[in-house]
């Protein structure tokens, strides 16, 4: 067990030694046309990753192109820190009816 | 299958599509379809003297899963097809997701190999898969829309038509595709100084009619593209995106969706997802495939046939 968390610890002293707080990371997950989950809720500062798992193409955009993902192939992911609080839509430009929405509280 | 007021069940289709060998002639008159049996005499007195083009779409190149490992290799049996046709067509419309990822090298590809096409006047359109790009269509303009305005939309006079291509992939809204104002107002200009007796073919790559909203198989505002098409006594919209055959007409209006040369897809809502559709291997020529189009002099009607890789 120690062994398992000690690498994890030194990733975390590496981050606060260059500045910015605890980073939290999350995940959502594209899979049968849609976003699971649909609502997710982080801490400001969170950085999420979407991970197609389809065996079709997805992407992300943000309503207002605030980030907009690359073609995500099976498999691909895609990641995002959220810097500021607020409530973010996005949707895949491919199928324009996948939307999601990404809640980061201050 | 005659007086179709809905979409074609493509089981029905592909009865009539087997029954015919070579697929099925639609002949549009006086707004009423009629399947006419291809190779017949009536086909042959149909065509005879036509202006004649292809639709090919959804080539998907790079795509290799498990609907089609071989993409690529099914396009090309598509352009072996079109190269065979005994009366080679003048034209060749494209309407859409030539590439899989709108990557470079699929683009590459896809020059590469539908430079192999005999027709060499080939009138391309967007799909959704072909502005994926960072710059969005950038790659897809600088190879096939060269010229073009906006997005990639433009019109040409050929064979006596007048041909209009619009773009509806590209519109960054969540919700479903659209046309726009700016390509709205570029359209009621460029039918402004057309004669209603001109036939006009529209093509686009998603539906401009709704089919199933709920997977994305429509325009939000086709609508307004279809009342500027109003005055026309004779108006063929072609459109590809959802793999598969399906007709309408309604007024003046004959909306033509076609096979792809990659994947099926389902049929509207019979899947849980518009996904790839797995089927045997035997029967996957079955439902891929490329469309042949006659306009005949003296009728206002296009002839309009879809032939699949399976056909003879």
């Amino acid at each position: 067990m120690k062994k398992r968390v000690l690498p994890a610890l030194a990733v975390a002293l590496t981050l606060a030694a260059g500045g910015p707080s605890w980073a939290a990371e999350a995940a959502i997950t594209i899979k049968e046309y849609g976003f699971k989950p649909n609502v997710l809720v982080v801490a400001k500062g969170t950085k999420v990753t979407w991970t197609n798992e389809d065996d079709i193409p997805h992407n992300i955009v943000g309503a207002g192109s605030l980030f907009r993902s690359a073609a995500l192939d099976t498999k691909d992911s895609f990641s995002f820190t959220f810097e500021n609080a607020g409530s973010y839509t996005y949707f895949c430009q491919l199928h324009p009816f996948m939307t999601g929405k990404v809640v980061v509280n201050p | 299958m005659r007086n179709e007021t809905r979409p074609i069940a493509r089981r029905q289709a592909l009865k009539c599509m087997a029954w015919a060998g070579a697929g099925v002639a639609w002949a549009v008159v006086g707004g009423v379809p009629r399947s006419v049996l291809v190779g017949s005499a009536k086909a042959a007195e149909m065509t005879a003297g036509a202006f004649h083009f292809v639709q090919i779409s959804d080539n998907h190149f790079g795509f290799g899963k498990e609907a089609n490992p071989d993409a690529l290799g099914t396009a090309k049996e598509a352009i072996a097809k079109i190269n065979a046709m005994p009366t080679p067509p003048s034209l060749i419309l494209h309407t859409g997701d030539i590439t899989h990822l709108s990557k470079p090298v699929e683009f590459d590809i896809a020059q590469q190999t539908l430079g192999e096409l005999r027709t060499k006047d080939i009138f391309f359109t967007p799909g959704e898969h072909d502005v994926l790009d960072q710059d969005p269509g950038s790659l897809y303009r600088e190879r096939f829309a060269k010229g073009s305005k906006g997005d990639g939309w433009y019109s040409f006079d050929q064979g006596g038509v007048h041909f209009v291509a619009l773009v509806n992939v590209m519109s960054f809204a969540a919700g479903n595709a659209k046309i726009g104002a700016d390509q709205l107002d570029w359209l009621a200009a460029d039918l402004k100084s057309r004669s209603a007796s001109t036939p006009i073919v529209v093509f686009a790559h998603i539906p401009l009619w709704p089919i199933y909203p709920d997977w994305g198989w429509n325009t939000v505002d086709s609508e307004l593209a279809l009342a500027e098409l109003k005055r026309f006594g004779s108006v063929t919209v072609l459109n590809g995106h959802i793999h598969q055959v399906l007709q309408k007409v309604e007024g003046n209006v004959a909306f033509h969706t076609a096979m792809s040369t990659a994947y099926p897809q389902p049929r509207p809502g019979e899947a849980p997802s518009p996904g790839p559709l797995k089927v045997p291997a035997d029967q996957l020529r079955r439902l891929l495939g490329v469309r042949s189009i006659d306009v005949v002099p003296g009728k206002t009607a296009l002839a309009v046939v879809d032939t699949t890789l399976a056909d003879a």
